[in-house]
């Protein structure tokens, strides 16, 4: 694996998305659920809702780092604040 | 009536999904893994951390091929979608000649890029191109190798070529899919020619229409091998577009820190814009079950 010229970090934020992926894949197994209509006008599932809260965390990080600076951890709170309104209201 | 939802299908596609693991999930996170990290060569790397993306984010290069980018997508757009519904609304309905225009039509969208790309290199050259060497007897100044306006115009031109029958086709599927009653009674109202087309078929081509554009605008932000056979991104950097300048950064220039950190941004929009098509596509789909 040397020729992906692996990292600590990228490995664990990998880990971190593969963990996100299984726990909701095990949880709509388990329990499964309707979609509903949320303030977008589409139908969602809980997966639906990770994959808007993931793509829309990656653009804030980036809006982040272009207006702010390389602060990360403070765009992460954006990213949670993000993620708990989209689960709530998408 | 809702369902509920049983997402053990989805096992189902564990082959495809191996398959993409190894022909896009693999090499994606390596471009995740050269955008931390600088190389000089012989697969050594050094920790960089987020400066790549730093870099990208306050470069005008990136973002002057990202304006470019918009304006072509832009530009093909707005000719090529009227264009198209235009075709279609004058094509044959039925009989012979319906299928020699649709055959007529389909025969661009079958040529590679790279071969679409050289008939127009050929095409518009001065010296032994039929249009450049018309341009230029008719005394117009026409080079598409010095001139901005005119490289912009050879590629905007060759994609309205190329991709144009495509909205054409779907735009007619739509119409086709009108039944005879809407005309019927359009006729009986003595409604004008516009007020057919404002009234009943523009409304019915809708759903067909999104996704031309979606699929028009998502083709257009990748487009790379008809420009770089054409102009190769030039004059200067005049039709760099965002596939092109990525391509320079990482293999003319190996800068691969920085040309994964684009890749990853450019990536991102695609990702995107694709989520936005597909959500639209299966939205129209129930409404119209």
């Amino acid at each position: 694996m040397a020729w992906m010229a692996w990292t600590w970090p990228t490995a664990i934020f990998f880990m971190v998305i593969a963990g996100l992926l299984i726990t909701f894949s095990v949880l709509a197994i388990k329990f499964p659920e309707t979609p509903r209509r949320g303030i977008l006008r589409i139908e969602t599932t809980r997966g639906d809702r990770l994959f808007i809260t993931l793509l829309g965390s990656a653009f804030i990080n980036l809006a982040w780092l272009g207006v702010v600076g390389a602060q990360q951890p403070f765009a992460l709170i954006v990213c949670l604040i993000y993620a708990l309104a989209v689960f709530r209201w998408v | 009536m809702n369902k509920t939802v049983n997402q053990k299908a989805w096992f189902l596609v564990l082959p495809v999904l191996l398959l993409v693991a190894f022909s896009a999930v693999i090499p994606l996170m390596t471009v995740v893994n050269y955008s931390v990290q600088d190389t000089f060569g012989q697969n050594e790397f050094f920790w960089s951390g987020l400066i790549w993306f730093e870099e990208m984010l306050a470069s005008d290069r990136m973002w002057d091929a990202l304006g470019r980018q918009l304006m072509f997508s832009g530009i093909i757009l707005a000719i090529q979608v009227p264009l198209g519904i235009f075709v279609a609304l004058n094509m044959p309905k039925s009989g012979v000649w319906s299928s020699v225009c649709l055959v007529l039509m389909s025969l661009p969208l079958l040529i590679p890029w790279n071969v679409v790309g050289t008939i127009w290199q050929v095409f518009g050259r001065t010296d032994i191109g039929l249009l450049g060497y018309t341009l230029d007897a008719l005394g117009i100044n026409y080079n598409y190798t010095q001139d901005r306006l005119a490289a912009w115009v050879t590629l905007i031109v060759m994609d309205v070529w190329h991709w144009t029958s495509l909205v054409a086709l779907l735009a007619f599927a739509g119409l086709k899919s009108i039944p005879d009653a809407y005309y019927q009674a359009a006729k009986i109202d003595q409604a004008s020619r516009w007020k057919v087309f404002r009234y009943i078929e523009l409304p019915k081509m809708s759903g067909v229409l999104t996704i031309a554009i979606l699929l028009r605008f998502m083709d257009s932000f990748k487009i790379y091998t008809e420009p770089f056979v054409v102009t190769g991104g030039g004059p200067g950097n005049a039709t760099t577009l965002l596939s092109i300048d990525l391509v320079k950064m990482a293999l003319g220039q190996f800068d691969l820190g920085p040309a994964a950190a684009f890749s990853i941004m450019y990536f991102l929009v695609i990702l995107l814009v694709s989520w936005v098509f597909y959500t639209v596509m299966t939205n129209l789909d129930k409404e119209e079950s």
